[in-house]
Protein backbone atom coordinates (compact mmCIF):
# COMPACT_ATOMS: atom_id res chain seq x y z
CA UNK A 1 0.00 0.00 0.00
CA UNK A 2 1.66 3.00 -1.17
CA UNK A 3 1.38 6.62 0.95
CA UNK A 4 -1.00 7.87 -1.20
CA UNK A 5 -4.07 5.37 -0.40
CA UNK A 6 -3.54 5.27 2.76
CA UNK A 7 -6.21 6.70 4.81
CA UNK A 8 -4.66 10.51 6.43
CA UNK A 9 -7.23 11.22 8.77
CA UNK A 10 -10.27 9.85 10.99
CA UNK A 11 -13.10 9.78 7.69
CA UNK A 12 -10.46 7.99 5.49
CA UNK A 13 -10.05 10.18 3.09
CA UNK A 14 -6.30 9.16 1.81
CA UNK A 15 -3.20 11.45 1.11
CA UNK A 16 -3.51 11.07 -2.55
CA UNK A 17 -6.80 12.69 -2.34
CA UNK A 18 -5.69 15.30 -0.40
CA UNK A 19 -2.63 16.05 -2.07
CA UNK A 20 -3.80 19.29 -3.19
CA UNK A 21 -3.90 20.42 0.28
CA UNK A 22 -0.35 19.38 1.13
CA UNK A 23 0.67 21.56 -1.99
CA UNK A 24 -1.48 24.40 -1.04
CA UNK A 25 -0.43 24.56 2.64
CA UNK A 26 3.72 23.99 1.29
CA UNK A 27 3.10 27.67 -0.92
CA UNK A 28 1.31 29.19 1.65
CA UNK A 29 3.74 28.52 4.43
CA UNK A 30 6.45 29.74 1.87
CA UNK A 31 5.40 32.92 0.96
CA UNK A 32 4.65 33.45 4.55
CA UNK A 33 8.39 33.10 5.33
CA UNK A 34 10.27 33.75 2.51
CA UNK A 35 9.35 37.15 2.30
CA UNK A 36 10.40 37.57 5.75
CA UNK A 37 13.80 36.14 5.48
CA UNK A 38 14.67 37.26 1.80
CA UNK A 39 15.74 40.62 3.05
CA UNK A 40 18.73 39.24 4.70
CA UNK A 41 20.74 37.62 1.27
CA UNK A 42 19.30 41.38 -0.20
CA UNK A 43 21.13 43.14 2.50
CA UNK A 44 24.28 41.69 1.16
CA UNK A 45 23.89 43.06 -2.00
CA UNK A 46 26.42 45.11 -3.82
CA UNK A 47 23.85 46.62 -6.01
CA UNK A 48 22.11 49.93 -5.57
CA UNK A 49 19.24 48.24 -7.07
CA UNK A 50 17.89 45.19 -4.94
CA UNK A 51 18.14 41.86 -6.70
CA UNK A 52 18.12 38.49 -6.36
CA UNK A 53 20.20 36.72 -6.06
CA UNK A 54 22.60 39.43 -5.57
CA UNK A 55 25.61 39.30 -8.51
CA UNK A 56 28.08 40.81 -5.71
CA UNK A 57 28.27 40.47 -2.35
CA UNK A 58 29.60 43.30 0.22
CA UNK A 59 29.00 44.34 3.42
CA UNK A 60 28.85 47.94 2.38
CA UNK A 61 25.01 48.56 3.37
CA UNK A 62 25.59 47.69 6.80
CA UNK A 63 28.86 50.30 6.21
CA UNK A 64 26.09 52.81 5.79
CA UNK A 65 24.23 52.06 8.32
CA UNK A 66 26.94 51.62 11.14
CA UNK A 67 28.73 54.73 10.29
CA UNK A 68 25.31 57.11 10.28
CA UNK A 69 25.24 58.72 13.38
CA UNK A 70 21.45 59.22 12.65
CA UNK A 71 20.64 55.65 12.17
CA UNK A 72 22.79 54.93 15.23
CA UNK A 73 21.06 57.25 17.37
CA UNK A 74 17.55 55.84 16.54
CA UNK A 75 19.03 52.32 16.88
CA UNK A 76 20.01 53.22 20.67
CA UNK A 77 16.61 55.06 21.11
CA UNK A 78 14.57 52.15 19.78
CA UNK A 79 16.26 49.92 22.08
CA UNK A 80 16.48 52.41 25.25
CA UNK A 81 12.65 52.76 24.36
CA UNK A 82 11.86 48.83 24.14
CA UNK A 83 13.65 48.56 27.39
CA UNK A 84 12.25 51.02 29.71
CA UNK A 85 8.55 49.69 28.14
CA UNK A 86 9.36 46.82 29.42
CA UNK A 87 10.59 47.56 32.84
CA UNK A 88 7.65 50.19 32.98
CA UNK A 89 4.67 48.17 31.60
CA UNK A 90 5.38 44.67 32.99
CA UNK A 91 5.04 44.90 36.98
CA UNK A 92 1.83 47.49 36.25
CA UNK A 93 0.03 45.30 34.21
CA UNK A 94 1.27 42.08 36.34
CA UNK A 95 -0.42 44.45 39.19
CA UNK A 96 -3.57 45.34 37.48
CA UNK A 97 -4.13 41.71 36.57
CA UNK A 98 -2.99 40.51 39.88
CA UNK A 99 -5.90 43.23 41.57
CA UNK A 100 -8.49 42.42 39.25
CA UNK A 101 -8.17 38.72 39.55
CA UNK A 102 -7.84 38.67 43.58
CA UNK A 103 -10.26 41.32 44.22
CA UNK A 104 -13.95 39.94 43.69
CA UNK A 105 -16.03 43.30 43.42
CA UNK A 106 -18.12 44.23 40.91
CA UNK A 107 -16.66 46.29 38.05
CA UNK A 108 -14.04 43.97 37.62
CA UNK A 109 -15.52 43.37 33.72
CA UNK A 110 -15.59 47.19 32.91
CA UNK A 111 -11.80 47.55 34.06
CA UNK A 112 -10.64 44.97 32.56
CA UNK A 113 -12.36 46.00 29.51
CA UNK A 114 -10.54 49.53 29.98
CA UNK A 115 -7.70 48.06 30.09
CA UNK A 116 -7.45 46.57 26.68
CA UNK A 117 -8.81 49.56 25.07
CA UNK A 118 -5.70 50.51 23.83
CA UNK A 119 -5.82 47.01 21.59
CA UNK A 120 -9.44 48.20 20.26
CA UNK A 121 -8.49 51.89 19.17
CA UNK A 122 -7.13 52.14 16.10
CA UNK A 123 -2.88 53.64 16.84
CA UNK A 124 -3.76 56.29 14.42
CA UNK A 125 -6.08 58.00 17.12
CA UNK A 126 -3.81 56.78 20.27
CA UNK A 127 -0.96 58.65 18.19
CA UNK A 128 -3.15 61.96 17.87
CA UNK A 129 -4.38 61.77 21.21
CA UNK A 130 -1.19 61.43 22.51
CA UNK A 131 0.38 63.98 20.48
CA UNK A 132 -2.16 66.48 21.87
CA UNK A 133 -1.81 65.00 25.36
CA UNK A 134 2.01 65.50 25.42
CA UNK A 135 1.87 69.14 24.02
CA UNK A 136 0.08 69.76 27.31
CA UNK A 137 1.66 68.54 29.41
CA UNK A 138 5.26 69.37 27.93
CA UNK A 139 6.72 65.66 27.14
CA UNK A 140 6.61 66.00 23.26
CA UNK A 141 9.73 64.47 21.67
CA UNK A 142 11.17 62.97 24.71
CA UNK A 143 11.95 59.13 26.24
CA UNK A 144 9.54 59.93 29.21
CA UNK A 145 6.43 60.67 26.67
CA UNK A 146 7.88 57.68 24.23
CA UNK A 147 7.92 55.21 26.86
CA UNK A 148 4.78 55.74 28.49
CA UNK A 149 2.63 55.76 25.17
CA UNK A 150 4.23 52.10 24.33
CA UNK A 151 3.51 51.15 27.75
CA UNK A 152 -0.03 51.94 27.24
CA UNK A 153 -0.20 49.63 24.01
CA UNK A 154 1.97 46.74 26.20
CA UNK A 155 -0.46 47.11 29.15
CA UNK A 156 -3.35 45.07 27.35
CA UNK A 157 -1.41 41.87 26.28
CA UNK A 158 0.67 42.05 29.93
CA UNK A 159 -2.75 41.81 31.90
CA UNK A 160 -4.10 39.35 28.84
CA UNK A 161 -1.36 37.04 29.37
CA UNK A 162 -1.18 37.54 33.09
CA UNK A 163 -4.85 37.06 33.70
CA UNK A 164 -5.08 34.26 32.16
CA UNK A 165 -2.09 32.49 33.70
CA UNK A 166 -3.65 33.50 37.05
CA UNK A 167 -7.28 31.94 35.71
CA UNK A 168 -4.90 28.26 35.85
CA UNK A 169 -2.89 29.04 38.71
CA UNK A 170 -4.74 27.85 42.48
CA UNK A 171 -5.37 31.01 44.67
CA UNK A 172 -5.48 28.58 47.82
CA UNK A 173 -1.97 28.23 47.87
CA UNK A 174 -1.55 31.96 48.66
CA UNK A 175 -4.24 31.58 51.00
CA UNK A 176 -2.11 28.67 52.83
CA UNK A 177 0.65 30.91 52.95
CA UNK A 178 -1.18 34.02 54.55
CA UNK A 179 -3.10 32.06 56.68
CA UNK A 180 0.52 30.68 58.02
CA UNK A 181 1.30 34.54 58.47
CA UNK A 182 2.92 35.41 55.46
CA UNK A 183 2.07 39.07 54.32
CA UNK A 184 0.35 39.17 51.18
CA UNK A 185 2.91 40.86 49.08
CA UNK A 186 5.64 38.11 50.53
CA UNK A 187 2.89 35.35 50.04
CA UNK A 188 2.95 36.62 46.34
CA UNK A 189 6.29 37.46 46.05
CA UNK A 190 7.09 33.99 46.75
CA UNK A 191 4.43 31.72 46.19
CA UNK A 192 2.28 32.98 43.37
CA UNK A 193 5.14 34.55 41.24
CA UNK A 194 7.51 31.80 40.74
CA UNK A 195 4.21 29.69 39.13
CA UNK A 196 3.66 32.75 36.88
CA UNK A 197 6.96 33.27 35.63
CA UNK A 198 6.68 32.27 32.31
CA UNK A 199 3.65 34.22 31.86
CA UNK A 200 5.64 37.42 33.10
CA UNK A 201 8.86 36.46 30.49
CA UNK A 202 5.69 36.42 27.99
CA UNK A 203 4.38 39.47 28.68
CA UNK A 204 7.67 41.17 29.18
CA UNK A 205 8.87 39.53 25.33
CA UNK A 206 5.81 40.79 24.14
CA UNK A 207 6.05 44.16 25.62
CA UNK A 208 9.55 44.66 24.43
CA UNK A 209 8.23 43.75 20.96
CA UNK A 210 5.25 46.15 20.61
CA UNK A 211 7.58 49.13 21.35
CA UNK A 212 10.32 47.95 19.20
CA UNK A 213 7.96 47.58 16.34
CA UNK A 214 5.73 50.31 17.00
CA UNK A 215 5.36 53.07 14.15
CA UNK A 216 2.41 55.31 14.12
CA UNK A 217 2.78 56.78 17.18
CA UNK A 218 6.41 57.33 17.52
CA UNK A 219 5.70 59.09 14.30
CA UNK A 220 3.83 61.55 16.08
CA UNK A 221 5.46 61.97 19.89
CA UNK A 222 9.26 61.39 19.03
CA UNK A 223 11.30 63.25 16.75
CA UNK A 224 14.55 65.00 16.93
CA UNK A 225 17.16 63.14 18.80
CA UNK A 226 14.55 61.14 20.13
CA UNK A 227 13.36 59.50 17.22
CA UNK A 228 12.87 55.73 16.93
CA UNK A 229 14.17 53.55 14.16
CA UNK A 230 11.00 52.24 13.10
CA UNK A 231 10.30 56.19 12.20
CA UNK A 232 13.18 56.69 10.48
CA UNK A 233 12.63 53.61 8.30
CA UNK A 234 9.24 54.64 7.36
CA UNK A 235 10.25 57.58 6.17
CA UNK A 236 12.73 56.24 4.35
CA UNK A 237 10.31 54.11 2.54
CA UNK A 238 8.05 56.27 1.81
CA UNK A 239 10.65 58.37 -0.06
CA UNK A 240 12.94 55.59 -2.00
CA UNK A 241 13.89 52.09 -1.76
CA UNK A 242 17.25 52.63 -0.08
CA UNK A 243 19.04 49.39 0.19
CA UNK A 244 20.46 50.73 3.95
CA UNK A 245 16.75 49.53 5.20
CA UNK A 246 17.78 45.56 3.88
CA UNK A 247 20.39 45.57 6.54
CA UNK A 248 18.67 47.32 9.29
CA UNK A 249 15.74 44.86 8.11
CA UNK A 250 18.29 42.14 8.61
CA UNK A 251 18.86 43.18 12.00
CA UNK A 252 15.66 43.57 13.13
CA UNK A 253 14.70 39.94 12.24
CA UNK A 254 18.00 39.05 13.77
CA UNK A 255 16.58 41.18 17.25
CA UNK A 256 13.27 39.09 16.90
CA UNK A 257 14.27 35.40 16.31
CA UNK A 258 16.59 35.92 19.34
CA UNK A 259 13.78 36.93 21.25
CA UNK A 260 11.58 33.97 19.91
CA UNK A 261 14.35 31.75 21.01
CA UNK A 262 14.49 33.48 24.83
CA UNK A 263 10.50 33.20 24.58
CA UNK A 264 11.04 29.06 23.91
CA UNK A 265 13.86 29.26 26.02
CA UNK A 266 12.81 31.10 29.20
CA UNK A 267 8.69 31.62 28.58
CA UNK A 268 7.54 27.57 28.40
CA UNK A 269 6.93 25.89 31.19
CA UNK A 270 8.21 22.63 30.48
CA UNK A 271 6.71 20.63 33.32
CA UNK A 272 3.76 21.07 31.50
CA UNK A 273 5.04 19.40 28.39
CA UNK B 1 -22.64 37.12 73.16
CA UNK B 2 -24.77 37.36 69.99
CA UNK B 3 -24.56 41.10 70.01
CA UNK B 4 -20.24 41.34 70.06
CA UNK B 5 -20.47 38.54 67.18
CA UNK B 6 -22.79 40.44 65.04
CA UNK B 7 -20.67 43.67 65.67
CA UNK B 8 -17.39 41.03 64.60
CA UNK B 9 -19.03 39.76 61.54
CA UNK B 10 -19.94 43.20 60.53
CA UNK B 11 -16.26 44.51 61.37
CA UNK B 12 -14.98 41.33 59.15
CA UNK B 13 -17.33 42.64 56.46
CA UNK B 14 -16.08 45.68 56.43
CA UNK B 15 -12.32 44.27 56.23
CA UNK B 16 -13.24 42.34 53.76
CA UNK B 17 -14.41 45.22 51.95
CA UNK B 18 -11.44 47.39 52.18
CA UNK B 19 -8.56 44.25 51.55
CA UNK B 20 -10.98 44.31 47.98
CA UNK B 21 -10.59 47.58 47.65
CA UNK B 22 -7.14 47.72 48.58
CA UNK B 23 -6.36 44.98 45.96
CA UNK B 24 -8.60 46.52 43.28
CA UNK B 25 -6.21 49.26 43.94
CA UNK B 26 -3.14 47.67 42.08
CA UNK B 27 -4.62 48.14 39.42
CA UNK B 28 -5.01 51.91 39.76
CA UNK B 29 -1.22 52.49 37.99
CA UNK B 30 -2.23 51.08 34.46
CA UNK B 31 -5.63 52.91 34.70
CA UNK B 32 -3.87 56.02 35.66
CA UNK B 33 -1.85 55.67 32.18
CA UNK B 34 -4.89 54.41 30.11
CA UNK B 35 -6.92 57.50 31.37
CA UNK B 36 -4.42 60.01 30.63
CA UNK B 37 -2.98 58.64 27.16
CA UNK B 38 -5.74 57.57 25.95
CA UNK B 39 -9.30 57.95 27.60
CA UNK B 40 -9.21 61.91 27.75
CA UNK B 41 -6.98 62.92 24.98
CA UNK B 42 -9.66 60.83 23.05
CA UNK B 43 -12.43 62.37 24.41
CA UNK B 44 -10.34 65.54 23.62
CA UNK B 45 -10.63 65.01 20.05
CA UNK B 46 -14.81 63.66 20.00
CA UNK B 47 -14.97 67.23 21.72
CA UNK B 48 -12.55 69.39 19.08
CA UNK B 49 -14.72 66.88 16.23
CA UNK B 50 -17.99 69.18 16.85
CA UNK B 51 -16.07 72.65 16.80
CA UNK B 52 -16.24 74.43 13.28
CA UNK B 53 -13.82 76.98 12.06
CA UNK B 54 -14.81 79.54 14.24
CA UNK B 55 -14.33 77.50 17.66
CA UNK B 56 -18.10 77.32 18.28
CA UNK B 57 -20.08 74.17 18.09
CA UNK B 58 -20.75 73.19 14.56
CA UNK B 59 -21.42 69.55 12.85
CA UNK B 60 -19.54 71.28 9.57
CA UNK B 61 -16.41 68.62 9.86
CA UNK B 62 -19.27 65.96 10.02
CA UNK B 63 -21.45 67.44 7.22
CA UNK B 64 -18.23 67.95 4.91
CA UNK B 65 -17.62 64.17 5.29
CA UNK B 66 -21.05 63.63 3.79
CA UNK B 67 -21.06 66.19 1.35
CA UNK B 68 -17.70 65.37 -0.15
CA UNK B 69 -17.12 62.79 -2.60
CA UNK B 70 -13.29 62.37 -1.99
CA UNK B 71 -14.78 61.16 1.78
CA UNK B 72 -16.92 58.92 0.58
CA UNK B 73 -14.28 57.24 -1.67
CA UNK B 74 -12.16 56.94 1.23
CA UNK B 75 -15.13 55.03 3.13
CA UNK B 76 -15.47 52.47 0.23
CA UNK B 77 -11.40 52.06 -0.06
CA UNK B 78 -10.86 51.66 3.22
CA UNK B 79 -14.07 48.79 3.48
CA UNK B 80 -12.80 47.51 0.42
CA UNK B 81 -9.49 46.62 1.11
CA UNK B 82 -10.32 45.27 5.05
CA UNK B 83 -13.35 42.89 3.18
CA UNK B 84 -11.05 41.53 0.55
CA UNK B 85 -8.04 41.29 2.97
CA UNK B 86 -10.90 38.80 4.92
CA UNK B 87 -11.28 36.98 2.58
CA UNK B 88 -8.30 36.53 0.81
CA UNK B 89 -6.81 35.84 4.76
CA UNK B 90 -9.82 32.86 5.01
CA UNK B 91 -9.51 31.29 1.73
CA UNK B 92 -6.02 30.93 1.83
CA UNK B 93 -5.76 30.76 5.88
CA UNK B 94 -8.22 28.39 7.03
CA UNK B 95 -6.89 25.26 4.75
CA UNK B 96 -3.35 25.72 6.21
CA UNK B 97 -4.77 25.36 9.83
CA UNK B 98 -6.78 22.60 8.91
CA UNK B 99 -3.39 21.33 7.69
CA UNK B 100 -1.32 22.11 10.61
CA UNK B 101 -4.51 20.80 13.10
CA UNK B 102 -4.23 17.37 11.35
CA UNK B 103 -0.25 17.06 11.78
CA UNK B 104 1.35 15.42 14.88
CA UNK B 105 1.91 17.84 17.58
CA UNK B 106 5.54 17.74 16.57
CA UNK B 107 5.02 18.55 12.97
CA UNK B 108 2.62 20.67 13.96
CA UNK B 109 4.85 22.91 15.87
CA UNK B 110 7.46 23.22 13.11
CA UNK B 111 4.52 24.61 10.75
CA UNK B 112 3.62 27.07 13.43
CA UNK B 113 6.90 28.59 13.21
CA UNK B 114 6.74 29.91 9.74
CA UNK B 115 3.35 30.93 10.83
CA UNK B 116 5.00 32.66 14.08
CA UNK B 117 7.94 34.13 12.30
CA UNK B 118 6.44 37.06 9.89
CA UNK B 119 4.01 37.54 13.35
CA UNK B 120 7.08 38.54 15.83
CA UNK B 121 8.42 40.10 12.31
CA UNK B 122 8.75 43.82 12.51
CA UNK B 123 5.44 44.86 9.91
CA UNK B 124 7.84 47.59 8.71
CA UNK B 125 10.37 44.86 7.28
CA UNK B 126 7.77 42.72 5.76
CA UNK B 127 6.35 45.75 4.27
CA UNK B 128 9.83 46.32 2.57
CA UNK B 129 10.44 43.36 1.78
CA UNK B 130 6.90 43.09 -0.53
CA UNK B 131 8.35 46.70 -1.74
CA UNK B 132 11.15 44.76 -3.05
CA UNK B 133 9.30 41.62 -4.45
CA UNK B 134 7.01 43.46 -6.21
CA UNK B 135 8.58 46.64 -7.92
CA UNK B 136 9.15 46.28 -11.58
CA UNK B 137 12.42 45.19 -11.52
CA UNK B 138 11.56 42.77 -8.70
CA UNK B 139 11.52 38.80 -7.89
CA UNK B 140 8.05 38.76 -8.67
CA UNK B 141 8.22 39.79 -12.20
CA UNK B 142 11.48 38.52 -13.08
CA UNK B 143 10.42 34.88 -12.47
CA UNK B 144 6.84 35.77 -13.85
CA UNK B 145 8.47 36.35 -17.21
CA UNK B 146 11.11 34.19 -17.28
CA UNK B 147 8.69 31.25 -16.37
CA UNK B 148 7.01 32.95 -19.89
CA UNK B 149 3.76 33.96 -17.26
CA UNK B 150 3.55 37.64 -18.11
CA UNK B 151 5.65 39.55 -21.24
CA UNK B 152 6.12 42.29 -19.63
CA UNK B 153 6.57 43.92 -15.89
CA UNK B 154 3.56 43.91 -14.24
CA UNK B 155 2.74 46.65 -12.11
CA UNK B 156 2.21 45.13 -8.70
CA UNK B 157 3.28 47.86 -6.13
CA UNK B 158 2.09 51.54 -5.65
CA UNK B 159 -1.52 49.83 -6.30
CA UNK B 160 -4.16 48.43 -5.19
CA UNK B 161 -2.79 44.78 -5.46
CA UNK B 162 0.40 45.65 -4.10
CA UNK B 163 -1.75 46.75 -0.61
CA UNK B 164 -4.01 43.76 -0.95
CA UNK B 165 -0.65 41.39 -0.95
CA UNK B 166 0.85 42.83 1.60
CA UNK B 167 -2.04 43.35 3.89
CA UNK B 168 -3.18 39.50 3.83
CA UNK B 169 0.61 38.53 4.46
CA UNK B 170 0.56 40.73 7.34
CA UNK B 171 -2.92 39.61 8.36
CA UNK B 172 -3.01 35.98 7.87
CA UNK B 173 -1.58 34.78 11.51
CA UNK B 174 -4.32 36.97 13.14
CA UNK B 175 -7.12 34.63 11.29
CA UNK B 176 -4.87 31.33 11.40
CA UNK B 177 -3.85 31.12 15.11
CA UNK B 178 -7.15 30.95 16.77
CA UNK B 179 -8.89 29.08 13.84
CA UNK B 180 -6.07 26.17 14.45
CA UNK B 181 -6.42 27.01 18.44
CA UNK B 182 -10.47 26.22 17.46
CA UNK B 183 -9.41 23.04 15.38
CA UNK B 184 -7.08 21.45 17.69
CA UNK B 185 -9.93 21.28 20.56
CA UNK B 186 -12.10 19.54 17.90
CA UNK B 187 -12.88 15.80 19.47
CA UNK B 188 -11.95 13.86 16.75
CA UNK B 189 -14.43 10.96 17.53
CA UNK B 190 -17.10 12.60 16.01
CA UNK B 191 -15.28 12.31 13.01
CA UNK B 192 -14.85 8.70 13.35
CA UNK B 193 -18.20 8.55 14.41
CA UNK B 194 -19.71 9.96 11.46
CA UNK B 195 -17.52 8.30 9.07
CA UNK B 196 -18.61 5.56 10.75
CA UNK B 197 -22.02 6.16 10.16
CA UNK B 198 -21.53 6.10 6.64
CA UNK B 199 -20.87 9.83 6.34
CA UNK B 200 -19.02 10.87 3.12
CA UNK B 201 -15.79 12.84 4.46
CA UNK B 202 -16.41 15.58 2.75
CA UNK B 203 -20.27 15.78 4.41
CA UNK B 204 -18.39 14.62 7.56
CA UNK B 205 -16.11 18.25 7.25
CA UNK B 206 -18.56 20.15 6.46
CA UNK B 207 -21.83 18.70 8.70
CA UNK B 208 -18.84 17.99 12.04
CA UNK B 209 -15.88 19.62 11.43
CA UNK B 210 -16.46 22.83 10.08
CA UNK B 211 -19.06 24.11 12.28
CA UNK B 212 -17.10 23.02 15.06
CA UNK B 213 -14.39 25.50 13.54
CA UNK B 214 -16.61 28.53 13.29
CA UNK B 215 -15.71 30.33 16.55
CA UNK B 216 -12.31 30.20 15.54
CA UNK B 217 -13.21 31.19 12.02
CA UNK B 218 -15.46 33.99 13.64
CA UNK B 219 -13.04 35.33 16.24
CA UNK B 220 -10.25 35.23 13.36
CA UNK B 221 -11.98 36.92 10.67
CA UNK B 222 -13.50 39.61 13.30
CA UNK B 223 -10.06 40.39 14.13
CA UNK B 224 -8.17 40.79 10.47
CA UNK B 225 -11.36 43.15 9.74
CA UNK B 226 -11.14 45.29 12.23
CA UNK B 227 -7.09 45.76 12.31
CA UNK B 228 -7.66 46.14 8.76
CA UNK B 229 -9.95 49.10 9.43
CA UNK B 230 -7.07 51.28 11.23
CA UNK B 231 -4.45 49.97 8.96
CA UNK B 232 -1.98 52.66 7.89
CA UNK B 233 1.80 51.51 7.06
CA UNK B 234 1.09 48.72 4.69
CA UNK B 235 -1.06 50.83 2.47
CA UNK B 236 0.83 54.20 3.32
CA UNK B 237 4.31 52.42 1.53
CA UNK B 238 2.71 49.52 -0.76
CA UNK B 239 -0.38 51.82 -2.10
CA UNK B 240 1.96 54.29 -3.36
CA UNK B 241 -0.50 57.27 -2.11
CA UNK B 242 -3.46 55.27 -4.75
CA UNK B 243 -5.18 53.51 -2.13
CA UNK B 244 -6.22 56.03 0.60
CA UNK B 245 -7.57 54.63 3.90
CA UNK B 246 -9.34 56.73 6.35
CA UNK B 247 -6.04 56.59 8.92
CA UNK B 248 -4.41 57.95 6.21
CA UNK B 249 -6.73 60.30 5.35
CA UNK B 250 -6.13 61.25 9.50
CA UNK B 251 -2.90 61.58 9.70
CA UNK B 252 -2.56 63.58 6.47
CA UNK B 253 -5.25 66.14 7.73
CA UNK B 254 -2.65 66.74 10.91
CA UNK B 255 0.53 66.41 9.05
CA UNK B 256 -0.20 68.41 5.80
CA UNK B 257 -3.18 70.58 6.85
CA UNK B 258 -3.06 70.88 10.73
CA UNK B 259 -7.16 70.37 10.69
CA UNK B 260 -7.43 69.27 13.93
CA UNK B 261 -11.31 69.22 13.39
CA UNK B 262 -11.75 67.05 10.63
CA UNK B 263 -9.03 64.66 11.44
CA UNK B 264 -10.88 63.95 15.31
CA UNK B 265 -14.46 63.61 13.14
CA UNK B 266 -12.64 61.35 11.28
CA UNK B 267 -11.43 59.67 14.30
CA UNK B 268 -14.35 59.32 16.03
CA UNK B 269 -16.52 57.48 12.95
CA UNK B 270 -13.13 54.86 12.18
CA UNK B 271 -13.44 54.67 16.73
CA UNK B 272 -17.63 54.39 16.34
CA UNK B 273 -17.34 52.00 13.33
CA UNK B 274 -14.77 49.70 15.32
CA UNK B 275 -16.14 49.62 18.83
CA UNK B 276 -19.21 49.02 17.10
CA UNK B 277 -18.68 46.27 14.91
CA UNK B 278 -16.84 44.51 18.15
CA UNK B 279 -19.96 45.34 20.30
CA UNK B 280 -22.19 43.68 18.04
CA UNK B 281 -19.86 40.50 17.59
CA UNK B 282 -18.93 40.23 21.24
CA UNK B 283 -23.12 39.19 21.53
CA UNK B 284 -22.50 36.50 19.04
CA UNK B 285 -19.27 35.24 20.39
CA UNK B 286 -16.99 35.41 23.40
CA UNK B 287 -14.21 38.03 22.86
CA UNK B 288 -11.81 36.49 25.24
CA UNK B 289 -10.63 33.86 21.93
CA UNK B 290 -9.92 36.54 20.39
CA UNK B 291 -7.84 38.15 22.18
CA UNK B 292 -6.38 34.70 22.90
CA UNK B 293 -6.15 34.08 19.35
CA UNK B 294 -4.38 37.07 18.06
CA UNK B 295 -1.15 36.92 20.64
Amino acid sequence: MSWFSRPASETQVTHGQRLWLYIFAGITMTLLVVPTLIVIPMSFSDSQYLEFPPEDWSLRWYHNYFSSPEWMGATATSFKAAILTTIVATPIGVLAAYGLHASKIPFIRATFVLLITPMMVPVVLIAIGAFYAYVKLQILYTMTGLVLAHALLAIPLVVIVIGSALKSYDMNQENAARSLGAPRWKAFMTITLPQIRFAVVTSALLAFLTSFDEVIVAMFISGGDNSTLTRNMFNALRDQIDPTIAAISTIMVLVTTVLMIVAQVFGTDKSQK
Amino acid sequence: MSAAATLNSDGLARDERLERLRLFGLASPAILLVMVILVIPVGWLFYVSFLGADGSFSLENYERMIERKSYARIFYTTFEVSILTTILCIVIGYPLAYFMSQLPNKWANICLVTVLLPFWTSLLVRTYAWLVLLQKSGLVNEWGMSLGLWEEPLRLVHNMSGTLIGMVHIMLPFLILPVYSAMRQIDRDYLKAAANLGASPRRAFWTVFFPLSTPGLFAGALMVFVLCLGFFVTPAVLGGGKVIMVSMKIVSNIELFVNWGAASALGVVLLTLTVGILWIASKFLNLDTVSKGGH
